[in-house]
């Protein structure tokens, strides 16, 4: 892999390079691989990645339906943040910020990554002590997060609507500084480049159509590009998570949902960190080109359509009228959908499955983009160690039958 | 948007509904008595599947009653609607 750097950006700028290499290979499937993992999105790419890196591992291979990064790893709003209630939910997205911290470095990839803050508003009292008990816990867990005033709240974000005369007034908000953004292709690309340059195969356009047992132990795959035996296998296809389950024989608590958002069309700087109001709901930020980047909540009905309807998108857009009312004449550029695995406590399935030798990586919802490196990182550890990785193992998918379960709804505020 | 039939009302707009998920669960008889796996299965595993789908829907701004949907997950397309109690439509090709 040559190295990305500012000389090799003026060589080729000015002609005297040899041109851009290949990013990643695309190599036909071996017959067998070590592992596989089933999704080419960010999670699966640093699964791989991790795997090679960390473990060693690496005869891998990750199979994509589509093309890389296709599915929600695109079609999510890009937010980080590691602002969590729980400590089992702290643990593992605290491990992904600290990650993200350092990836761009680490990859050699420009992630984009932008630590502008992130702001929960609050528009009740009790948000107001739902916030504070957070902020608690999370500082508690060596999270940074701070309570802010109502009128610190509006220094903070002056683009914000201050009257004491709306539905839902801002009356606090909490922030976590070192939340952001990052961009959401980079991620999977960086990954992707970094996973073959250890000698991961990457193969697009490949979909799995049936998973062979041999008993109660997973062997191999059919795909659309012919058959592979695996030693093991990881899924990390998020909304397509139970059709995958289903083939290898198992349920999953999980149930499929369009996610929609949109971007405004690009205007001058007016928001330089993260917003998000769980009453109003809305998030919103603004990308470098000035598009503000917008979401809110699911489509109520089960689907694979990667496409939702109308009323959520007028939710979306009357939520941001009435918390911005300057961004009112603005044109919708663009909305789109991806299909969110969504968990009945709101936290993701990490962790190994009925059948042996074959794990899974699911149920990251509405939220799973932030937790790219860390979820690839835990389940390269728990896939290579045959048992959970340390903070994997509260996400169990045996937790549904304990009742041990994560609560995230409502206790992270929109679950994003 | 969808134009869901509600078996009393007739077609109305999605905006009007709300959804229930997967239709036809059925709680353990002896749900006192049965296994933590039987409780689980009940409470939370789910058929989500890539296709048609039994799902129940209540019409809010309507009739209040709650009916049953055959849809299809990927093209959204309904086949049919049916009463509590009604014999299940079967699902199309």
């Amino acid at each position: 892999m040559r190295r990305y750097s500012f000389v090799q950006l003026l060589r080729n700028a000015i002609g005297l390079g040899d041109g851009w290499q290949q990013a990643w290979r695309s190599p036909e499937p071996k017959p067998a691989y070590d592992v596989v993992i089933v999704g080419g999105g960010g999670h699966g790419l640093a699964t791989a990645y991790y795997l090679a890196k960390n473990h060693g591992v690496t005869n891998v291979a990750v199979l994509e339906k589509g093309w890389l990064g296709g599915g929600n790893t695109g079609r999510n709003t890009t937010v980080v943040r590691s602002n969590y209630l729980w400590d089992e939910s702290a643990g593992i997205y605290e491990h992904s910020l600290k990650l993200w911290e350092g990836l761009t470095q680490e990859l050699n990839f420009n992630l984009m990554f932008s630590q502008r803050g992130l702001v929960m508003l609050a528009h009740t009292e009790h948000e107001l002590n739902e916030a504070s008990r957070r902020v608690h816990a999370n500082r508690l867990n060596g999270i940074d997060a701070e309570i802010l005033s109502r009128e610190q709240t509006l220094a903070f974000v002056p683009i914000l609507n201050g009257s004491k005369d709306i539905r839902y007034p801002v009356m606090g908000s909490s922030v976590q500084k070192r939340a952001g953004i990052a961009r959401h292709d980079a991620i999977a690309w960086g990954f992707a480049r970094a996973a073959d340059a250890l000698g991961v195969d990457i193969i697009q356009n490949c979909e799995v159509t049936a998973i062979r047992r041999d008993g109660s132990r997973v062997v191999g795959l059919d795909t659309t590009r012919g058959s592979i035996d695996a030693r093991k296998v990881g899924l990390v296809a998020a909304g397509h998570s139970s059709v995958l389950a289903a083939l290898a024989g198992f349920r999953l608590p999980i149930e499929s949902h369009p996610l929609q958002a949109m971007v405004s069309e690009p205007i001058k700087p007016v928001l330089d960190t993260v917003v998000m109001s769980g009453t109003v709901h809305v998030y919103v930020s603004q990308s470098d080109k000035g598009e503000l980047v917008i979401g809110a909540g699911i489509d109520a009905y089960n689907s694979y359509a990667q496409r939702g309807s109308l009323p959520i998108l007028e939710d979306i857009a009357s939520a941001m009228i009435e918390l911005f009312p300057i961004v009112s004449r603005l044109k919708v550029l663009r909305s789109w959908g991806g299909i969110v695995d969504i968990c009945p406590d709101a936290s993701p399935i990490i962790g190994k499955t009925p059948v042996e030798g074959l794990f899974i990586n699911c149920g990251w919802g509405t939220g799973g983009f932030k937790a790219t490196p860390g979820s690839g990182w835990v389940l390269a550890d728990t896939i290579a160690n045959d048992r959970p990785h340390p903070l994997a193992a509260p996400f169990s998918l045996e937790r549904f039958t304990s009742g041990r379960l994560i609560d995230e709804h409502g206790a992270a505020a929109v679950a994003h | 948007m969808l134009l869901i039939p509600c078996p009393w009302c007739g077609e109305r707009v999605e905006a009007e509904f709300r959804y229930g998920g997967e239709a036809h669960l059925k709680r353990p008889d002896n749900h006192l008595l049965c296994s933590d796996e039987t409780w689980a299965e009940y409470l939370f595993m789910r058929r989500n599947p890539k296709g048609w789908h039994r799902e129940r829907w209540m019409h809010l701004a309507g009739c209040k009653r709650w009916f049953y949907v055959v849809r299809h997950t990927q093209t959204h397309r309904i086949a049919a609607a049916y009463k509590v109690g009604e014999a299940w439509p079967a699902l199309p090709a």
